[in-house]
């Protein structure tokens, strides 16, 4: 049987650029560039190993990437695609704009359940909203076990292993399959797309989903389905120009004063 | 007075700092009462009454050991029904943010997570204070479905004694069908540098790419030690091995906002700067006057880090005596 394995990805406005709100405080995703969330490159590349890893032993492993988004967002797909994925699901519709992150896990785990699922594979958190909590509610209404913040992962004979570095303690987890992985930072460097996999992508299949396709009503989702509401939106007042110094043998003495005079020290 | 539930982060009964601020920040909306899990449950019991909780449910099973996050979410959520609460705060760690979204699923509520501040609001439902897009905007949102439930960021406010009862009462659970669906087969615990918890510390002193080595490290130690400060390192450091990426301040590692943040060999690049930019006060030291590090300064040191750090080290030293 092959593996079904499922990356969730997120189309996220570029770090780099100027992120803003729009005028209904949800992120305003028409003035900066949108790109693949980076740390979804790591699920993709984890995803893709494991499919490799399943094929060289003789088996049979596919691996999806979904993602939820306007038209744009197709371009994340099209890069996870680019890496190696085989097919890309894209959940678009109108009444999705505004949903918050209950809705997010509930389009996302009717996605997975329509496309079937072995193993699901996120990146530890979106580099927008950087809740990191989407995995967690995609294994609760799928009923899976959620096997989380891997830095190290591995399938084997219907199991999932792996590494999970918390606060006070390291933690080695594993679980039956179906199950919800997630991946941080740590779990291997991602590939960069060669060109033959940019020309291969190109001809992939991109299936499009609207609310309808996966029973869900409108009201569930988008700004009038959301549980939270932002009330306000600031951008942080610059800070004021700070004391800046430069060295001339005493930059350390001088850095103890200031301390001292913030009663640092 | 409406009760606020409080989820407690301990180890083998210890608190943990970040659960003794959302009392405090619990007690502005309500009436503490806290939940204690696990190891150690009940000896929790007298810090939380000292800071504030008016009853603390406890309840202990090798469930909360052997499997990952589920068992404490049927747990809180035993709470939950056996309490009413108008609020559940949990803390921002990463277990935390993970049982806070479970429970919020469970219960038909909404969640906000990692909140820098909490205050009651005027429409019913607390108010949280979120610092967003590398701290470069400040929200203000609440839930408006269910029960809200929110975890909040360490160091989000100061630690008030505010003594309470603190009665203790057992809690009943039962464990649900996914509660031993993760199984924790191998634990092992952080070993102790003897320094203050990252995200916990009053201070950081950080290096980055310009530590120019894991021996350099040393001096970034020997300053985090005179501060009583934790080390923390920039990603560029962390990949170049030199430091352990526990370590790692930044949007892909630990996000920090402690009293003073001092940034040695750091340029600043936005994801370094979505780490630390709600630290109250920023000092740098780098050798480039044009490293984006020191716009965010309240004061900064053009300068050779090998120079200026040790020479800092060496007055604090004498200026403690």
């Amino acid at each position: 049987m092959s593996l079904r394995i499922v990356v969730t990805v997120k189309y996220v406005p570029d770090a780099t650029g100027d992120r803003h709100f729009a005028d209904d405080l949800t992120v305003d995703r028409d003035d900066v560039d949108g790109l693949l969330s980076e740390l979804d490159e790591y699920a993709v590349e984890q995803a893709l190993q494991i499919a490799e890893g399943r094929r060289d032993e003789g088996g049979d492993a596919e691996v999806t990437v979904v993602t939820i988004g306007p038209e744009d967002a197709k371009d994340a797909l099209r890069k996870a695609l680019s890496m190696g994925a085989d097919k890309a699901i894209h959940v678009e519709d109108d009444d999705l704009h505004g949903t918050d992150v209950i809705g997010t896990s509930l389009v996302l785990a009717k996605a997975i359940e329509k496309a079937g699922f072995d193993l699901v594979v996120s990146g530890m958190a979106s580099t927008d909203g950087t809740m990191g909590v989407v995995p967690a509610l995609v294994a609760e209404r799928l009923g899976v076990p959620q096997v989380t913040l891997l830095s190290e992962v591995s399938v084997e004979d219907g199991t999932v292993k792996g590494r999970r570095d918390g606060d006070t303690a390291s933690e080695q987890l594993q679980a039956q399959l179906p199950a919800v992985v997630s991946v941080t930072d740590q779990s291997g460097e991602a590939r960069y797309p060669s060109f033959k996999g940019i020309m291969a992508a190109k001809k992939k299949p991109v299936q499009s989903w609207d609310l309808s396709d996966l029973d869900i009503e409108a009201e569930e989702v988008g700004l009038d389905g959301a549980f939270t509401k932002v009330e306000s939106a600031a951008e942080r007042p610059a800070r004021s120009a700070g004391t800046i110094v430069k060295d001339e043998g005493e930059g350390g003495k001088q850095l103890a004063e200031f301390l001292a005079s913030q009663k640092f020290i | 007075m409406a009760e606020v539930l409080v989820y407690v982060d301990h180890v083998d009964g210890a608190v943990r700092k970040p659960t003794l601020e959302l009392l405090t920040l619990a007690r502005r909306i309500g009436e503490p009462v806290a939940v204690a899990l696990g190891n150690g449950a009940a000896d929790t019991a007298a810090t939380l009454a000292e800071h504030g909780a008016v009853k603390v449910l406890t309840h202990d099973a090798p469930e909360y050991a052997a499997y990952l996050v589920v068992p404490k979410v049927d747990a809180l959520q035993a709470a939950h029904e056996a309490v009413a609460p108008a609020a559940v705060l949990v803390p921002s760690s990463v277990e935390g943010k993970e049982i806070a979204a479970r429970l919020a699923l469970r219960i038909g509520s909404g969640i906000i997570t990692d909140a820098v501040d909490l205050e009651a609001g005027d429409e019913g439902g607390p108010v949280a204070t979120q610092s967003v897009f590398a701290a470069s905007f400040t929200t203000k949102s609440r839930v408006v479905k269910g029960t809200p439930v929110i975890t909040v960021k360490p160091n989000s406010a100061a630690v008030e004694a505010a003594p309470a009862a603190g009665a203790v009462e057992g809690l009943s659970v039962t464990f649900s069908a996914q509660a031993t669906g993760t199984q924790v087969t191998g634990r092992t615990p952080r070993e102790s540098t003897g320094r203050p918890e990252l995200t916990e510390a009053a201070i950081v002193v950080s290096g980055g790419r310009g530590v120019n080595g894991a021996e350099n490290f040393a001096i970034i130690e020997a300053l985090a030690d005179q501060l009583g400060a934790a080390v923390g390192a920039s990603r560029a450091a962390v990949d170049a091995g030199w430091y352990p990426h526990t370590n790692q301040v930044g949007q892909t590692g630990k996000s920090v906002s402690p009293q003073l943040y001092i940034a040695n060999g750091i340029s600043g690049a936005i994801q370094h700067r979505a780490g630390m930019q709600t630290s109250k006060t920023i000092v740098a030291v780098n050798k480039d006057a044009e490293a984006p590090i020191f716009e965010l300064v309240d004061y900064g040191v053009v300068g050779d880090l090998f120079d200026v750090v040790p020479q800092l080290t060496e007055e604090i030293k004498t200026r403690k005596g």
